[in-house]
């Protein structure tokens, strides 16, 4: 340091930032007992400058808490299972993941050999087959599997499902969402379903999508990254990165995941996992758009979210959570 | 969240708690009303001077002497008192030690106008702060934000830290405290855009 006669500072400060930071960390992720504190205390009492800048650290620090509620949870510790999954998906022939979402379909008649599942607001279950395939519901969700020695076929009655399918080339494996059929081509897919619309999305390898009624004569192959989407029976494609599309599967995690999202979408996706309901007043807050990850049941950490980061009024009225401006 | 930067809020959650502990409400109020000026004061402080180490040393000057006054009694409001301290700082340090030219003390005085207007609303200041820190963790070398992800977001104790990453203890807490100190850096003071 030059030559200083400043009578506050005798170490540089970043000196005595680093020192605090020092402090901070030993409090913060190492054992602390009494002995510690005292000598804590101790040096914050030797000078304001410790103490101060102990006080700034610290109140830094706590401010990322706030971003930590943004941030995606557990985003470390998921895939190493991931990774397993997908060993083990290698060993064993597993190598389709199907997610569908339809609401609001026509129920297809049952034959005998059907099993029904079925989740309730807000719940999550997972479904293991006989042939070694895993199926995850949803919110809300209603599915039937029927497997025989020709075929699997599963009907997406209404909700959203993530498939982890064995492939087995004699018994393809097909699902159905109102009237298109995705069939798993020893891939991984995604699909996807809204309550007019549908949309299938390739996470890995092949999948082929076509019209139950073969009214669409010509079907769709699918590359890893590949979405289509159903509007009104027109057939729109597009493209999703591998992290976009495993943000959509947030829910599997019980997070909804959001990027450059509108507050009424967001809304809408809450609304999906909950009876207490997000009324999103007036249109222009409703365009205002949101990043972050949410817990699917905790409405009223997106609220504070809304509240807090765009400036929007949250009013709880019973059952509902009234967001304006 | 009650480290919003919400002042009613916070008021309202101090004053229900009932503490009196002036210590803690001295630290409670440079919080709130100083850190957030933070920027601003470090580009006051850029006027006169330029030398990174320079800067840091003078806001924790200014910083130091405000916590001292405010030990005896808070002064309300904190802006104009917080620059006025930097001021008179500089001014002693061009008597003292010709650091800073005269022209740039000139300067001082005609940003004095920027001192007195009030800052950006509430929910401006919670996103500008969001952005920061999403900037702040982005700009941590790698292996110091895996340590910071990890304690912080993923709440592992040091010790886990350093089974997870496979390195010793000293090392987690040579990235942990690394991580704090420029978070707070990037956080309340120097520009983003200017890191790294």
């Amino acid at each position: 340091m030059s030559a200083r006669d400043d009578e506050t500072a005798v170490l540089a400060a970043t000196e005595i930032d680093m020192c605090a930071a020092e402090w901070l960390q030993r409090r913060y992720f190492w054992k602390w007992n009494e002995a510690d504190q005292v000598a804590l205390d101790a040096w914050l009492a030797e000078s304001s400058a410790h103490e101060v800048a102990y006080v700034r650290l610290e109140a830094a620090w706590n401010a990322t808490h706030k971003l930590a509620a943004l941030q995606r949870p557990k985003q470390d510790r998921e895939t190493p299972k991931r990774r397993r999954l997908a060993m083990a998906g290698i060993a064993s022939g597993v190598v389709g993941a199907i997610v569908l979402i339809a609401a609001g379909l026509v129920l297809y008649l049952s034959s005998p050999a059907q099993q029904t599942y079925a989740t309730a607001l807000g719940q999550h279950k997972t479904v293991m087959l006989a042939d070694g395939s895993r199926i995850e519901l949803n919110t809300n969700s209603a599915l039937r599997v029927a497997v025989n020695a020709s075929g699997r076929s599963v009907w997406l009655d209404h909700g959203e499902a993530y498939f982890e399918i064995a492939h087995d080339a004699r018994r393809p494996f097909s699902v159905v969402a109102g009237d298109r059929r995705v069939t798993d081509l020893g891939t991984e897919f995604v699909i996807r379903r809204d309550a007019d619309r549908m949309s299938v999305a390739l996470v890995e390898g092949r999948a082929r999508v076509d019209a139950t009624d073969g009214a669409n004569s010509s079907p769709l192959f699918l590359k890893p990254g590949d979405v289509v989407e159903e509007n009104h029976r027109a057939l729109i494609t597009s493209r999703k990165t591998a992290s976009e599309l495993k943000d959509d599967l947030g829910w599997r995690q019980g997070v909804l995941v959001f990027k450059h999202t509108s507050v009424a979408e967001a809304a809408a996706e809450f609304n999906r996992y909950n009876s207490s309901k997000i009324v999103v007043a007036d249109a222009s807050a409703a365009r205002i758009s949101i990043g972050g990850t949410f817990k699917s049941d905790n409405v009223a950490a997106f609220a504070e979210a809304v509240r807090d980061l765009l400036g929007l009024h949250v009013e709880n009225r019973g059952d509902e959570t009234v967001i304006s401006r | 969240m009650a480290d919003t930067p919400d002042d009613n809020r916070e008021g309202a959650l101090w004053r229900s708690t009932g503490v009196a502990d002036p210590a803690s409400a001295l630290r409670e109020w440079f919080v709130r009303e100083v850190l957030p000026l933070e920027s601003a004061l470090v580009q006051y402080l850029q006027h006169s001077c330029r030398d990174a180490n320079e800067i840091a040393d003078l806001r924790q000057d200014v910083y130091v002497r405000v916590y001292e006054a405010a030990r005896k009694q808070i002064p309300r409001p904190a802006r104009p008192f917080v620059f006025t301290v930097a001021r008179n700082l500089l001014i002693n340090r061009v008597r003292r030690e010709r650091i800073v030219t005269i022209e740039s003390v000139v300067d001082l005085d005609a940003l004095d106008v920027a001192i007195d207007t009030p800052g950006p609303d509430r929910s401006a200041i919670a996103r500008e702060e969001l952005r920061r820190l999403q900037i702040a963790i982005d700009h941590l070398p790698p292996r110091c934000r895996e340590a910071v992800v990890l304690g912080r977001i993923e709440g592992l104790s040091g010790q886990e830290i350093a089974q997870r990453m496979g390195i010793s203890e000293a090392a987690v807490s040579k990235h942990l405290a690394t991580g704090m100190f420029a978070l707070a850096n990037i956080l309340y003071g120097e520009r983003a855009e200017k890191k790294s």
